[in-house]
């Protein structure tokens, strides 16, 4: 850069007033300003969003022509031979191909633990509480800047996946949100992006390094449900019952369907507690580890 | 013991609002990691008004020091006051002390403008400062880069801005001339002069005496964690005065036994003149006055100051070098 020697213009002493209140929207439009200052945010939430949905209008597209190549119905067993259980096609599923929907909780797990483990690593966290000492409202305000941004992100997701992909399966008895079921499988896939990013920011809160945290998201959201999904027993089943990605399962799945849902089915009701338990739980470690530790 | 003293400068301002007292106080202040003592019952006070150096080694305990300051390391035991209040129960800091602790705590992939305007939201600071303190530190025209390809140099402007931001009456300084070329360390110099010739608390830490000459005006120096001295830097250098007085006399004799009766000792040098130890150089005048024994150089040999800070803090260094090769 060029080197003038700059001249100290005449300062005035402490122009600015001690006495301006602290308030909390400060804290959110400084966290605002953070995330949207790094092109990391807009890749990983622009890349995420179009993947899934990506995924799941093709699947809706698969289904749309294979169905058309086949008779509505099973053709009905022959005299003497007993009912076989239909297999119906479940239109619903189409929107909420699991593949994709755990690759959103990926992406939103990471910007989580990226807005927290970003700080720690590139020693950003210093600066930041020597400017605001007031760690927990920070935490806070940052928790609340990621909870707006993952909702829209989740209902962006959540709603274009289920409108483009019913419209392609009008024909084959695609869904409106009226239908049962739809609504909420919408609503759970919505909140599912915040639940995972708050999870994030308590992991990268613990962790605190890059590729440790985002081995631990993966962990946490997508290998702990697949190692507890046994029923020989039923505590098992319990802990995997538990885990975000079975309440999300639970709470997409068709009503109309008759897929069960294995020996020990989370009820609806159960499956959002879990929702609000995690997330309640991520949010509370996060913002506590990181009062308490010396940065 | 505080590094008491007048400010050398007055200040041209006059008391900034009579609430606080713009100091730091720091109190019996330890840190422990582990088996390790970082910080060893540290009590000193930094005022207003002029410029302190916060010296020692390199592990000395100076940067968990300016942390504990600012609430970013809780202290095993012991306090430290920021305006007479713990930093850490401030809901906002910039108003109240701005620090450069390390060039690098910056996220490298936002804009220099970025970085500023989220502190500066943050804190409830008007948006016209963020244009002033690039404007004050000069890197207005770097604003729209990313901090990622900065220089040291131009990440320690952008440190400097970060302190500068809030306008506050305090302000640390962790080494902040590294990575600085000659105009930048030039311009650094005048920038604390000028800010504590404007009645602002003004701790600057380093491990150069030489950096501290032609800044401070006190000097707080520590050695592993513990305080070693803390006083204005001319009673600093005055400690560099042991190296005695260089004397030259046709009667050598006759002055040392002149000198005797005062119990200073005199040696004598290769190129014929003597050191005179245990007496100052107004003494010795004196004593050969009245002897009647003439003397051709009388000069008082001033360690330099790089010189006095090496020797307190010898014994005290964390991580010695080996014998020169």
């Amino acid at each position: 850069m060029t080197t003038q020697t700059q001249t100290i213009t005449e300062r005035r002493v402490c122009t600015t007033d001690l006495g301006t209140p602290a308030r909390f929207r400060d804290l959110l439009a400084a966290e605002w300003i953070k995330l949207w200052s790094l092109r990391s945010s807009y890749w990983a939430l622009g890349g995420g969003a179009l993947t899934v949905i990506g995924i799941n209008v093709n699947s809706a597209r698969s289904n749309a022509d294979r169905l058309a190549d086949q008779p509505p119905l099973p053709p009905a067993p022959p005299p003497g031979f007993p009912d076989l259980p239909q297999m119906v096609f479940d239109p619903l599923a189409t929107a909420f191909v699991d593949p994709a929907w755990q690759l959103l909780m990926v992406i939103a797990g990471s910007v989580g633990a990226i807005a927290v483990f970003g700080e720690y690593t590139s020693g950003l966290i210093r600066t930041t509480f020597a400017a605001v000492p007031a760690r927990r409202a920070v935490m806070t305000a940052k928790a609340t800047v990621l909870a707006v941004v993952m909702l829209a992100l989740g209902a962006v997701v959540a709603g274009t996946s289920f409108g483009v992909t019913q419209a392609i399966l009008r024909d084959h008895n695609g869904l409106s949100l009226s239908d049962p079921g739809a609504l909420r499988a919408v609503a759970a896939s919505t909140l599912l992006a915040p639940l995972c990013a708050f999870v994030g920011m308590a992991l990268g809160a613990l962790i605190r390094h890059a590729a440790g945290t985002v081995a631990a998201v993966a962990g946490v959201l997508l290998l702990l449900p697949a190692l507890f999904q046994g029923e020989t027993y039923r505590w098992v089943a319990e802990i995997g019952d538990a885990m975000p990605l079975t309440a999300w399962n639970a709470l997409v799945q068709n009503p109309e369907s008759n897929d069960g849902m294995g020996l020990y089915p989370v009820s609806v009701t159960e499956a959002w507690s879990v929702f609000g338990g995690w997330s309640l739980v991520a949010v509370i470690i996060a913002v506590t580890v990181v009062h308490r530790r010396d940065v | 013991m505080g590094p008491e003293g007048v400010a050398l400068e007055p200040m041209p301002h006059g008391p900034i609002h009579g609430t606080v007292g713009r100091v730091i106080e720091v109190n019996e202040l330890t840190k422990r990691y582990g088996a390790t003592t970082a910080v060893d019952g540290l009590t000193f006070t930094v005022r207003p008004g002029h410029v302190t150096g916060f010296l020692g080694p390199n592990g000395a305990g100076k940067s968990t020091t300016l942390r504990m300051i600012l609430g970013l390391n809780t202290p095993t035991s012991g306090r430290v006051l920021v305006n007479g209040r713990p930093f850490r129960g401030l809901p906002r800091g910039l108003r109240h002390a701005g620090a450069l602790l390390d060039a690098h705590d910056v996220h490298g992939g936002r804009t220099a403008r970025a970085h500023l305007s989220a502190l500066a939201h943050g804190n409830g600071l008007p948006r016209r400062r963020v244009e002033q303190v690039l404007d004050e530190v000069g890197l207005a025209s770097a604003a729209h880069r990313r901090v990622g390809g900065f220089s040291l140099g131009m990440k320690q402007r952008l440190g400097i801005a970060v302190a500068l931001l809030g306008d506050p009456p305090v302000l640390l300084f962790d080494e902040p001339l590294n990575g600085l070329d000659p105009d930048g360390v030039l311009w650094v110099r005048r920038l604390l002069r000028q800010l504590a010739a404007e009645g602002r608390t003004v701790l600057v830490s380093s491990h150069l005496m030489g950096e501290m000459e032609h800044t401070a005006h006190q000097v707080i120096v520590i050695g592993r964690g513990e305080l070693i001295a803390a006083e204005g830097l001319a009673e600093f250098a005055v400690r560099g005065d042991r190296l005695g007085v260089a004397v030259r006399t046709p009667d050598v004799a006759g002055l040392t036994s002149a000198l005797a009766t005062e119990g200073a000792t005199v040696q004598h040098e290769q190129d014929g003149s003597c050191t005179v130890t245990g007496l100052g150089a107004e003494r010795i005048g004196e004593l050969a006055l009245h002897a009647r024994i003439p003397l051709h150089e009388l000069t008082p040999r001033h360690a330099s100051l790089e010189e006095a800070f090496m020797e307190l803090t010898a014994d005290r260094v964390e991580y010695n070098s080996g014998e020169a090769r």
